[in-house]
């Protein structure tokens, strides 16, 4: 029981990480219709902003953690943000009227220019950093087994919730969020009450990349280490949760992030550590057989 | 020449296409301040294309837009927006995940107005539809045809056009539900002074309502004049009028 306890809380603090990254295959892939697989290298590349920034503040003299966090926090979401607006407007948006499928080459084009553009910037060894955030709890004791809690989980579960808190206040109550559901629904019409479609589906991207970002920093913190990589597996994951919880779905991708991250962790912790992924896209592949489109997803046809 | 001699819309030798056909071939018409105009034509006319491209979408090939004596041709469909024309277009375009509410405050939001403005605006909307009172959080795609007719009529009212666009306010409407929208826009031009552009399959109800009309055939403008006189001309009674239905 302790045992399971102890999965859990490891597969939560996954799945946050999984989910916030999830987010933003499923917004974008609900305002454009494509798949941005790019980003993953964006969740790569806020985690290298965390870790340079983070390495500038320290060389400055700076120790105290609350304070390193906020900066690295407040800097590498808006850095990363840059980046994901920028290959947009790059890559994208000459393409949008382009055949479906050549916006998705660009953005396995872009993939690869953004983790080669860390490779040689930043080098191809892994970049550990010290651990920021010490400690933890034990929660409960017996037969020699404890079930630990860190500050660290604590730290990743508690951002996820409050970040997912104020997404959801600007998706639903602010004009920004109405545009962007708007442009999901009908650009046209969108355009004919005055949103500028392009500024919003900017803005889609600079959201989407801000949350990578901090899912970047927590992987960061979580595993202590960054490389030019990590953004492959990690977007192929999230890409999976944002499908298993229904594409297009801000719920649902959050949903999917947990239930990826619980499988992967279950899976590891009573059966196999190598085939984690494995048995994370296998049940995918049910979910899909019986439900087409995803957890909460719904179906295409509604557009009348 | 005033300002106000000036045409609220005028539109000179527009030509548009969707791809390699061509919808529009010349089209001249002009809305002057406090006119219903109507539109008339077969399907396929290129009526509601014509309305489009005055909102840029799909851009005209040749000719030129005004509005209010600025040239609006080239400019983006969200600037025209803002300029305060609105239009309720084919199809209705409804959001249908958004509520009511959601779908008029969008229509609010396509001008720079203040609360109060909006206030007053949510006020006379519901005033003329009542039946979206009761629908408010409801979302616009569980709604009947005649319920997201008003709600695209209501939507475009939000923003206090300058140019109201009804893009066929009348299709597939029970004749009583079809009668209370045309007397809206009456009532509207009446005693707002609302300048109105309206698309319609019955000829009948929009000669009657329209102070001035065009007839519009393959692409191009065959006739104008008064709603008196279009309605007393014989080949638009024989064209749509007699046999109660158009081609």
């Amino acid at each position: 029981m302790d045992y399971f306890a102890q999965q859990l809380i490891n597969g939560l603090v996954l799945g946050s990480i999984y989910g916030l990254i999830a987010i933003g295959y499923t917004m974008v892939y609900g305002i454009v219709g494509m798949i941005n697989f790019a980003h993953g290298d964006i969740f790569m590349i806020g985690g290298f902003i965390a870790l340079i920034t983070f390495l500038i503040l320290v060389s400055m003299g700076l120790t105290a953690v609350p304070l390193i966090l906020l900066v690295v926090l407040l800097v590498s979401m808006a850095v990363t943000a840059v980046y994901g607006w920028a290959v947009e407007l790059i890559a994208y948006r000459p393409l949008r009227q382009s055949f479906r499928l050549a916006p998705m080459l660009s953005a396995i084009g872009m993939s690869f220019v953004l983790s080669n553009f860390s490779q040689v910037t930043q080098g191809a060894q892994v970049k550990p950093i010290p651990p920021l955030i010490t400690g933890g709890h034990t929660l409960h004791e017996s037969a020699g087994f404890a079930v630990r809690l860190s500050n660290v989980q604590i730290v990743v579960v508690v951002t996820t919730v409050v970040l997912l808190a104020i997404f959801t206040w600007l998706v639903s109550r602010t004009r920004l969020g109405r545009d962007m559901r708007a442009c999901e629904q009908d650009q046209t019409m969108a355009a004919l009450l005055g949103v500028d479609v392009n500024r919003t589906i900017s803005m889609t991207f600079v959201i989407g990349a801000a949350l990578a970002a901090v899912a970047g920093i927590m992987y960061l913190l979580y595993y202590g280490l960054v490389d030019f990589y990590m953004g492959f597996v990690a977007g192929i994951k999230a890409f999976t949760a944002a499908v298993l919880g229904g594409i297009g779905s801000l719920p649902g991708a959050m949903l999917g992030g947990l239930a990826i991250g619980l499988i992967e962790t279950f899976w590891s912790a009573y059966f196999s550590i190598e085939y984690k992924d494995v048995a994370a896209f296998s049940i995918l592949i049910v979910v899909l057989i019986f439900m087409p489109t995803g957890l909460l997803g719904r179906p295409e046809v509604e557009k009348v | 020449m005033s300002a106000a001699d000036t045409p609220l819309l005028a539109v000179h030798g527009l030509r548009a296409a969707y791809g390699k056909i061509e919808a529009l071939k010349g089209i001249d018409l002009e809305i002057r301040r406090g006119e219903i105009v109507t539109l008339i034509g077969a399907n396929g006319a290129g009526k509601s294309t014509l309305m489009m491209t005055i909102f840029g979408r799909p851009r005209a090939k040749a000719g030129r837009i005004e509005f209010d004596g600025h040239d609006i041709t080239g400019a983006a469909t969200h600037q025209i927006a803002r300029m305060r024309i609105a239009q309720s277009p084919e199809g209705r375009r409804i959001f249908p995940r958004m509520t009511v509410a959601e779908n008029l405050q969008m229509g609010a939001d396509a001008t720079e107005s203040n609360d109060v403005d909006r206030a007053a605006s949510l006020e006379r909307v519901l005033t003329l539809f009542p039946r979206l009172k009761e629908r408010m959080i409801q979302r616009g795609g569980t709604l009947s045809g005649g319920e997201q007719q008003m709600l695209a009529i209501g939507r475009a009212l939000m923003s206090r056009p300058r140019l109201l666009m009804l893009d066929e306010p009348s299709l597939g409407l029970a004749p009583l539900i079809a009668r209370q929208i045309f007397d809206a826009i009456r009532i509207l031009n009446r005693d707002d002074g609302l300048t109105v552009l309206v698309v319609e399959q019955n000829a009948n109800h929009a000669l009657r309502l329209a102070h001035r009309g065009y007839v519009m055939v393959n692409g191009l403008i065959t006739l104008s004049g008064t709603g008196a006189e279009l309605l007393a001309r014989p080949e638009i009674r024989a064209a749509y009028l007699e046999g109660g239905r158009t081609a």
